[in-house]
């Protein structure tokens, strides 16, 4: 399997404050997403990761090194349109997102732009809101729906570009738990039966933990990279840079520290249910 | 109390009102302004009044929502009808200090009265039942030849169809800030009108604000969804007149030729 996204020694800092120096947003970023992952970004606020997110379909182009969306250059400006339709981006306020007054025109906002012809569209309309459960709401109106049928609402507009790669600009962080759950639950679905990538940048653990992949952020590098059981545990490391460990791998910590015999990496609630209760055994 | 702005509702629905061509529809309102104009007397007054009847049934839109669509406009309706109640020449009925009450006045304040009600709810009627997209749509054919003068047109039907998109947001969000203004103490209701004029000031900063910040936010995620303006852009409906749009179009021809003979005979 080849990388959809790749950088390379990416740095990037915003236009200062007058008479100040630029702070690095990113600081050497380099990093490879494989077609068909789920990589979860984590860190903590100013971190550098929606900073890096947005480098990841040309909304900001590198202050220095090299971005690569499926081998394309996103410093070529000939191939804007084309990498913005490999890698689709949702964001983190639904209705700062939604284009259209009724669903199925929202949805068909991307296909249109890209000039597919209508027969085409309409059949990719329907299979986008088909794969995010929201076939019901077809000629909805927006401004009626949750903040997690929403979200989908914005999922689906991307997944009708038919995108190799999702990024989700911390999209679950205005939602409430079941909208999060909501969103979390499409996401993986079209992961684990399209194989469309996730990079999913948040600041929540327990979301981190659905992803097979964790990279912590933390003043603009990678600080820490791997699978959810090896890095979600390490939490000393994840507090000196203010995030906290999943309240499992807590729990656990605790337990093992008045001598019971758990393991650290049980990240999910039933996982960690039954570790207990394996130990209590 | 801000709820009540129904301006550029659309309530969807699937009546034949609704599956009109945006572009009939819009045809169809210029029409029905014309003729309304046309009317003079009693009858063609009722001719217009059984087609704007005939549209709301048809339609399926609740009465209610078109009465409430009035409210807005109360104060001109009356002030109209009082200018034309005391200031139309004609046979006295009455008379007091200055005013004088005209037969002739009483009956051009009628129809007066009527002409605006009527207008407001004939056009309602088309942002009712018309999506804001399929509206501007609509707009964006039927002006289409004005692109050869270099008129902008695809812009600014993208320009009208994002407002009308944000009006239920930004009055949603009105609404927000006014309650947190009004659990801090603000006063909105009492004082004279400058008073009340700078009460308002609260709201609207921070109601611009979050607007130039959706703004903002709206414009990339219509970039990363691949908008390049109007440039090879297709369409997920694609306006096809049908046989239906000729029907009422011609229907709607035939009333206005009845409402100009009408009128003609000073009916």
């Amino acid at each position: 399997m080849s990388d959809i996204i790749r950088t390379e020694h990416l740095t990037f800092a915003y236009p200062p404050d007058e008479g100040k120096d630029p702070v690095p947003a990113l600081d050497g970023v380099d990093l490879s997403i494989r077609q068909g992952s789920f990589v979860a970004i984590l860190g903590h606020n100013g971190s550098g990761k929606s900073t890096l997110a947005k480098h990841m379909n040309a909304v900001l182009l590198p202050g220095g090194g090299r971005v690569w969306v499926d081998g394309m250059d996103t410093l070529d400006e000939a191939l804007l349109l084309e990498i913005r339709r490999r890698v689709g981006m949702v964001f983190q306020n639904p209705d700062n997102q939604i284009v259209a007054n009724v669903v199925e025109e929202d949805v068909a906002f991307g296909p249109e732009n890209l000039g597919v012809a209508t027969a085409e569209i309409q059949a990719r309309v329907a299979a986008a809101l088909k794969a995010v459960g929201m076939e019901a709401f077809t000629l909805h109106a927006p401004h009626h729906l949750s903040g997690g049928q929403k979200q989908r609402i914005a999922i689906a507009g991307v997944i009708a570009m038919e995108p190799a790669c999702i990024v989700l600009d911390e999209s679950t962080a205005m939602l409430d738990p079941a909208g999060r759950r909501e969103v979390l639950d499409t996401v993986k679905t079209l992961n684990r039966d399209k194989g469309i990538t996730v990079v999913l940048i948040t600041h929540h653990m327990d979301e981190a933990a659905m992803a097979d992949r964790v990279v912590v952020m933390d003043r603009g590098r990678v600080v820490m990279d791997g699978p959810p059981r090896e890095i979600l545990v390490r939490m000393e490391e994840l507090r000196e840079i203010g995030l906290d460990a999943p309240h499992t791998v807590e729990l656990l910590h605790g337990l093992r520290q008045e001598g019971f015999d758990v393991p650290l990496d049980a990240l999910g609630i039933q996982e960690c249910a039954e570790a207990i209760l394996r130990a209590l055994a | 109390m801000l709820k009540d702005i129904t301006l550029g509702q659309y309530f969807p629905g699937n009546s034949l009102a609704h599956r009109l061509d945006p572009r009939t529809k819009l045809i169809l309102t210029v029409l029905y302004i014309v003729i309304l104009f046309c009317a003079k007397g009693f009858v063609s007054y009722g001719v217009v009044a059984l087609l704007l009847l005939t549209g709301i049934k048809v339609s399926g839109v609740a009465p209610r929502a078109l009465v409430r669509g009035l409210k807005p406009i109360l104060f001109i309706i009356c002030f109209t009808a009082v200018l034309n109640l005391f200031y139309t020449p004609g046979e006295a009925l009455a008379s007091f200090w200055i005013f004088t009450i005209t037969k002739e006045g009483i009956v051009t304040a009628f129809f007066m009265v009527l002409r605006i009600t009527m207008l407001i709810m004939g056009t309602f009627l088309l942002t009712y039942t018309t999506s804001p997209i399929a509206l501007t749509d609509g707009l964006e054919t039927l002006l289409g030849p004005l692109k050869r003068v270099k008129v902008p047109v695809h812009e600014l039907s993208m320009i009208m169809s994002i407002a009308l998109r944000f009006i239920p947001t930004l009055i949603e969000e009105t609404d927000k800030i006014m309650s947190a203004q009004k659990a801090r103490g603000a006063d909105f209701e009492s004082g004279n009108l400058l008073q009340r004029a700078r009460a308002l000031v609260p709201i609207l900063v921070p109601l611009f604000i979050s607007a130039f910040r959706r703004a903002d936010e709206l414009a990339v995620a219509m970039e990363c969804r691949c908008y390049h303006g109007g440039e090879g852009r297709t369409k997920l409906h694609v306006l096809r007149y049908q046989l239906r749009d000729y029907l009422v179009l011609a229907a709607y021809g035939g009333v206005l030729a009845a409402v100009l003979i009408l009128a003609r005979l000073g009916m």
